[in-house]
This record gives C-alpha cells, structure tokens and sequence, in this order.
C-alpha cells in the first residue's frame, strides 16, 4: 500500500506545479529581466527607468498610501458603527449599503466612474441641479483623485468586512464596562475596538495596497496622462516600444514596494507574539 | 434610542423625543453613502439605454435599445466576447476543480509535510503585483505558441484562481465528518466509492461556491487577458476596455453590466453556498 504521505503529495503536485510554471517561473523571469540589457547583465534598465519613471514611481506611492489610509479610516467608522450603533434600523441599512462595490470588477469601476466623474458627468451634474455648485466651477476629477476615489470605492467593503467580523468578536463584556463606566462610543472604538482589531485590519490593509499596486485598468481608464501609476507605465513600455527590461525593472519596484509593506507587516506581528 | 458617535446613554435618549433629530444626521450619512455607491452605477444604466446625450443636459435626450441591438448584432462583437468569455470562465473551472479537489482532499484529510506553506503558495499569486508575471507569461506563451489562444488564457486563470479552489475545497472536506467515510468504509465500500458516493456529495455546496468564485474571477479578469489574449481572443472586459477608449460610452456600458449582473447576484446568494461551518475553515 502506498504511503498516505506520498499520495497526498502526489494529489497536490498537479496544482502547485501550476503555480510554479505559471507564477514563479515569470516571476523569477522578471527579476532576471530587469537586470539583462542586450543580453548582458547590468543597470542599464534601472538607469532608463529612474530616469524617465521617478516622477510615476513617487506618484504611485503617494496615490496608493493615501488611499490605504482613507480605506483604514472608512473600514473603521463602518465597522465600529456596525458593532456599536445602537438603532438597530440605522446598522442594518448599513449593513445592506456599504457592501455593494465589494464583487464589482475594476474594469468596470474604471468605466462607471469614469462617466460619474467627468466635468460634466452626474456627479457634477446633481451638484448644479441642487444649486451647491455653478457649471462654472465645476472640474473634472478624473486625475489622481479619480484614482482615489476609485480605489476607496472598490476596497473599502472588503477591508470593512473583515473589520467588522473582527469587531463582533471582541468580547462585549468589556464594551459594556467602558460603556457603563460613562466612556463615549467613539472612545470606545478608538481606545477598546480599534487596538483589538488591529492585526486583521493590518491584513485587509496590506492585500488591498498590493491589489492596488497590480490594477491595470483603473489607471488606464481614468488617468493616462503623466504622472501615472507604475502598471500603467509598465503596460505602454511592453505595448509601444516592446521594452521588456524596464517593464521588468517597473515590476521589480512595485514588488520591492509591496514586500516592503508585507515586511513591515510580518515585524509587527512578530512584535506581538514576543 | 440614538446611534450617532457621540451621544448620551440609550436608555436616556428612547425617551427623549428628540431623538428622532439624529436621524437628520444619519439620513444626511447614509443618503450621501447611497449617492456615490447607487450614483455611478444608475450613470451606467442609463448609459446603455441613452441615444442622444451630450453637454450640458442631465439627463440623455432619448432612450431607446439602438445600442442593445448594435451589441448584439452577429458583426457587432459583443456575441463573440460574450463566446469566448463564457468558454474561458466554464474551461477554468472545471480545470481548476480538477486541479483543487484531489488537492483539497489531501489538503483536508491526508498528513502533508509542509501543509500550511503548501496552502500559502496558492495565495502567492493574489500576493504580488503581478502585472510583470503576465507580461512574462506572455513571452513564454508566444514562444510555444499559447500566446493568444483560448487555452492560454485558461491556464492564466487557473494559476490566479486557484487559491479560492484549493482553499475553499480543502474547507469543505475538512469540515465533513470523517465517520461518515468510515461507516461507509466499514460496510465493505472501496476508498474510490466513498469517495464518489459519501464525500464528494457531501462536499458538494462549498464545491459550487468556489466554482462560482473562480468563474467570476475568470469573468472580470482583464490584465491578463490584455496581455495574453488581445488581439485574438476578444472577451467582455478587453470589448469595454475598447469600447470606453474609443468613447463609446453605451457599447463600454452595456458590457459594464454584462459583467456585473453575475457578480451582484453572486453577493445576493453566497451565504447560501458557503455555510459558516466551512466559511470558518478557509485558510486553516
């Protein structure tokens, strides 16, 4: 009879085979890539890149930073008034709204808001209807706070969900003590809830900044003039010039850029456990 | 009672008839919550049943379906994305499955050295940027030929799919009752017709929840598909990216809701599907 050990392994190998042809292997490939120039070895893509993309690169971050923060904040205030709302019709229309952009594809985030956002799209549109802006004034948004704008809308439900989950498992006991003893709702979340849910809302937080870092199509669709973000920058190379090496080089920043923030993700929950 | 931040004791405030005041506060909340969620997708149906809209009205001219029709039409475009999207998405599930459920069955039941870095490697690629993986995948794919073709695109959607398969399926075989299979065993049935005829049944439901997730992974997929597929395989997303570029604003937006009628739907009925029992297990 075959070893239990060796038929799992065998049951398993199919699928990690597919990940490791279909991911690690380009992946290792982009990492050589973007040190080949001309099929030999050296900086010359990190030159080219720093040269012309320095400005995307700072762009990128800056964007994609903002918008974490903003996604924290927000996933904060809907879990906590989920957990800690007291009307119960109030938390349930929460409950219901707040969940809807969540399976919605960025493809078609970028499409929607795109209209929405426009100088003349609805969003301006309803705002001189109601007489709290003049067509004059009004702007479009679709630079870098379109992308803003589109990252909260389409993160901040999947942040907020895992938020919220972790929220309701915090023992109420203590709540119900802070709350007796006189402390506001709004400490309570800040000094009891918040600091409990700390580690989950550091996960949610840190899958949402690398999905951000990989959207392609946001950017395309909403901002594609300069500054950009970097998988724009990473699209235009392959497409219009076949420049491989610094696509390659691009790909190696946003990765150093991500695993930096998984690192400092990986150092806090070390801390904590010591 | 009242549910603003700040605010006296609940008990205190049900008997205060002002408390229905916080509902000014609340309803601005919430009303300005529902304006930029409902907001940009209400532009969007309105989009696709919009004939004449331009600067400065509101609100289009004329509706009518002209651009359903166009869509729709056999040179239209659409019929084909539709095609060879619902190809792909039905492809890369059931390759997936095959892939996740002999792996989840060993995930769940079997010792594996190295269970949980094996569980972590499917995550790898939902764990990196990865728009440089599909631009090198590309690259190998061109050199033996998958480059624009439909398998090709499959298999890019297996590898970004499958840790929702693996990870889904390994819960739901870890969460059936292993007496169950051994009763079975015990009345003289094979590990083979247990297998078919006790667990797999059993496992069913969070089987269909994770060939749902996959599907609609592969549905919305566009980097990939962008670099992989165009220009010869055309699928929904690559149609509305197009289609936007170019200004078509009712073609982008009848494609819009093509793709996000099946995700919505999912969000209405995925409690159903994934029970808490193995909803609890995913990633352990």
């Amino acid at each position: 009879m075959m070893s239990r050990r060796l038929l799992g392994l065998l049951l398993v190998l199919p699928a990690l085979a597919v990940i490791a042809f279909l991911f690690i292997l380009p992946l290792i490939m982009s990492a050589v890539g973007a040190f080949q120039v001309d099929g030999a070895f050296g900086w010359g893509n990190f030159v080219k890149t720093f040269d012309l993309y320095t400005k995307d690169i700072v762009f990128t971050v800056v964007i994609i930073a903002f918008s974490t923060m903003l996604i924290g904040i927000a996933s904060i205030a809907i879990g906590g008034y989920l957990t800690l709302g007291e009307h119960p019709v109030a938390v349930t229309i929460l409950r219901w709204l707040y969940r809807w952009p969540m399976f919605i594809p960025f493809i078609v985030v970028g499409q929607i808001l795109r209209t929405f956002l426009a100088k003349n799209g609805m969003m301006n549109n309803t705002f001189v209807n109601l007489g709290l802006l003049t067509p004059l004034d009004a702007q479009s948004f679709l630079d870098w706070r379109g992308i803003v704008i589109a990252f909260v809308w389409k993160q901040t439900p999947f942040v907020a969900l895992l938020v919220a989950g972790a929220m309701a498992s915090v023992n109420r006991d203590t709540i119900e003590a802070a709350r007796n003893l006189g402390a506001s709702r709004l400490r309570v979340l800040i000094e009891i809830l918040v600091p409990q849910v700390a580690m989950t809302l550091t996960v949610g937080l840190i899958l949402s900044f690398v999905t951000m870092m990989s959207v392609l199509s946001v950017p395309l669709m909403i901002n594609a003039q300069s500054p950009t973000m970097l998988t724009a920058d990473i699209a235009f190379r392959v497409n219009s010039y076949g420049d491989y090496g610094v696509a390659n080089a691009l790909g190696l920043i946003s990765l150093v850029l991500a695993s930096s923030v998984a690192w400092i993700y990986l150092r806090a929950s070390l801390r904590e456990r010591a | 009672m009242t549910a603003s931040v700040m605010t006296a004791p609940a008990t205190a405030a049900s008997r205060n008839p002002l408390a229905a005041l916080w509902w000014v506060p609340r309803g601005i909340v919430f009303g300005l919550m529902a304006f930029f969620i409902f907001g940009p997708l209400f532009n969007m149906v309105l989009w696709t049943v919009a004939e004449k809209w331009y600067f400065p009205y509101s609100l289009p001219l004329e509706y009518g379906f002209s651009s359903w029709a166009k869509v729709f039409a056999p040179r239209g475009g659409a019929l084909e994305s539709l095609t060879n999207s619902l190809i792909v998405a039905l492809l890369t599930v059931v390759v997936s499955l095959l892939l996740a459920i002999p792996a989840g069955y060993a995930l769940a039941r079997l010792k594996l050295p190295l269970r949980g870095l094996i569980l972590l490697a499917f995550l790898i690629p939902q764990a990196f940027p990865n728009l440089t993986v599909y631009v090198n995948i590309a690259r190998i794919f061109y050199e033996i030929g998958l480059n624009g073709t439909i398998p090709g695109v499959v298999l890019v959607h297996v590898s970004h799919g499958l840790v929702y398969a693996v990870w889904i399926a390994t819960a739901a075989f870890s969460a059936i009752d292993p007496e169950l299979e051994q009763a079975a065993r015990n009345i003289g049935a094979g590990a083979m017709r247990t297998f078919v005829d006790v667990t797999l049944p059993l496992a069913a439901p969070g089987l269909m929840a994770s060939a749902i997730f996959v599907f609609l992974e592969s549905l919305d997929e566009f980097t990939g598909s962008y670099f992989v597929g165009a220009p010869d395989v055309n699928m929904l997303p690559l149609l509305l990216y197009t289609a936007g570029a170019g200004g078509n604003y009712q073609i982008a937006s009848i494609t819009a809701l093509l793709l996000l009628i099946p995700s919505l739907v999912f969000m209405l009925i995925v409690e159903r599907f994934l029970k808490a029992n193995v909803l609890s297990r995913v990633g352990h």
